[in-house]
């Protein structure tokens, strides 16, 4: 293209809805635009257009450090085989919601 | 038709046909995101169209429907502004367009919440909430591309001067409009301008643009004189319908 000015110069924004009071923000995709205020907005018509959030963050994509599938083993490998860490031993109370 | 119904059928045609060309953007806009954006600034007015052109029906008597009003009038009876049937030319035209409209639009609704016609008040105050903003969307777009690049600031003012012969129309009273106004049904438009004048200086003037002195104003959309690019977006709105009377999904 001879338009400098294409989709390649807009950064990648991460979206966070969160549903409704009390949950937390769950990522929900990523999207193109030009800065923060226009990201909020893109974010509302793509993924709030059908009442699905009271709250949204924007996060640059570049600022995500993500973990390395290299690391995958020595990550997580070493969680899977202790049963004790995991919430498995008492009864959750039907009142309690969302955990 | 009673003044009543030719006033709902004005604020439903502008509301159908800036829908209408809104449309037109979805898979030519210069992003995917802008695509999602305007195409639900569309919508919105779409939705405010069919509640008004349904009750235009109501209110006439007559038995047509949103869809004979809508579909099986021809140009010469649609009361639509001319701004909004202008072309979208580029994105820069179509926000200016956006900007204008969206301001005078939601200086309108705030007022005609109070309306003492129910059905307008009702109609106002769900949109007043989208359009409140679809003026945003606008001004973030004025503003980015106002005082952003040489290129960009171009084809802002560009689409600036396109858009304004348009402006001076949106503000013309008419008797059928004074009377409804004086029974609180509708509100007089011309009392709009001042309110327009502040937002509107002041986005341009935030965005480094000038403010246009058009040499000629357009007249006449509300008496069903329309600009010559509008028998063809017609054509296009109604040629499915009338293709095949009586379709529905």
């Amino acid at each position: 293209m001879s338009n400098p000015n294409t989709e390649r110069d807009w950064p990648l924004w991460e979206v966070f809805v969160r549903a409704k009071r009390g949950l937390s923000h769950q990522h929900v995709g990523s999207l193109h635009a030009p800065d923060a205020a226009m990201a909020l907005r893109n974010a509302r018509d793509i993924y709030t257009r059908r009442s699905e959030g009271v709250s949204i963050w924007v996060v640059p994509a570049a600022e995500v450090v993500a973990s390395s599938p290299d690391e995958k083993d020595s990550f997580f490998d070493p969680a899977a085989d202790k049963a004790y860490r995991h919430p498995t031993f008492y009864e959750i109370p039907d009142e309690v919601q969302h955990l | 038709m009673t003044p009543l119904a030719t006033y709902a059928l004005r604020l439903g045609d502008d509301a159908l046909i800036l829908a209408h060309r809104l449309g037109e953007w979805i898979a030519n806009a210069p992003q995917l995101e802008e695509d999602v954006a305007l195409g639900n600034i569309g919508l919105d007015l779409l939705g405010q169209g069919r509640l008004l052109l349904t009750y235009a029906g109501e209110v006439e008597g007559a038995g047509r429907s949103e869809d004979d009003l809508a579909f099986l009038r021809g140009e010469r009876d649609f009361v639509n502004l001319q701004v909004v049937e202008r072309p979208n030319e580029d994105f820069g035209v179509t926000i200016a367009r956006q900007l204008a409209f969206s301001t005078y639009q939601l200086a309108m609704y705030a007022r005609l919440e109070h309306s003492t016609d129910a059905t307008i008040a009702g109609v106002a105050a769900k949109a007043v909430k989208e359009v409140d903003y679809h003026r945003d969307h606008a001004t973030q777009w004025v503003l980015r591309l106002g005082d952003g690049t040489d290129e960009s600031r171009r084809r802002m003012q560009h689409g600036l001067e396109r858009i304004w012969p348009y402006v001076e129309e949106m503000f013309v009273t008419d008797d059928l409009e004074s009377a409804l106004a004086a029974d609180g049904v509708a509100v007089e438009v011309a009392g709009l301008r001042p309110e327009w004048d502040t937002y509107v200086d002041a986005v341009l003037a935030e965005a480094t643009l000038e403010r246009p002195t058009p040499s000629w104003t357009a007249e006449g959309g509300r008496s069903g004189v329309h600009t010559e690019t509008f028998g063809y977006l017609i054509a296009e709105m109604q040629h499915l319908h009338r293709s095949h009377p009586g379709a529905s999904w």
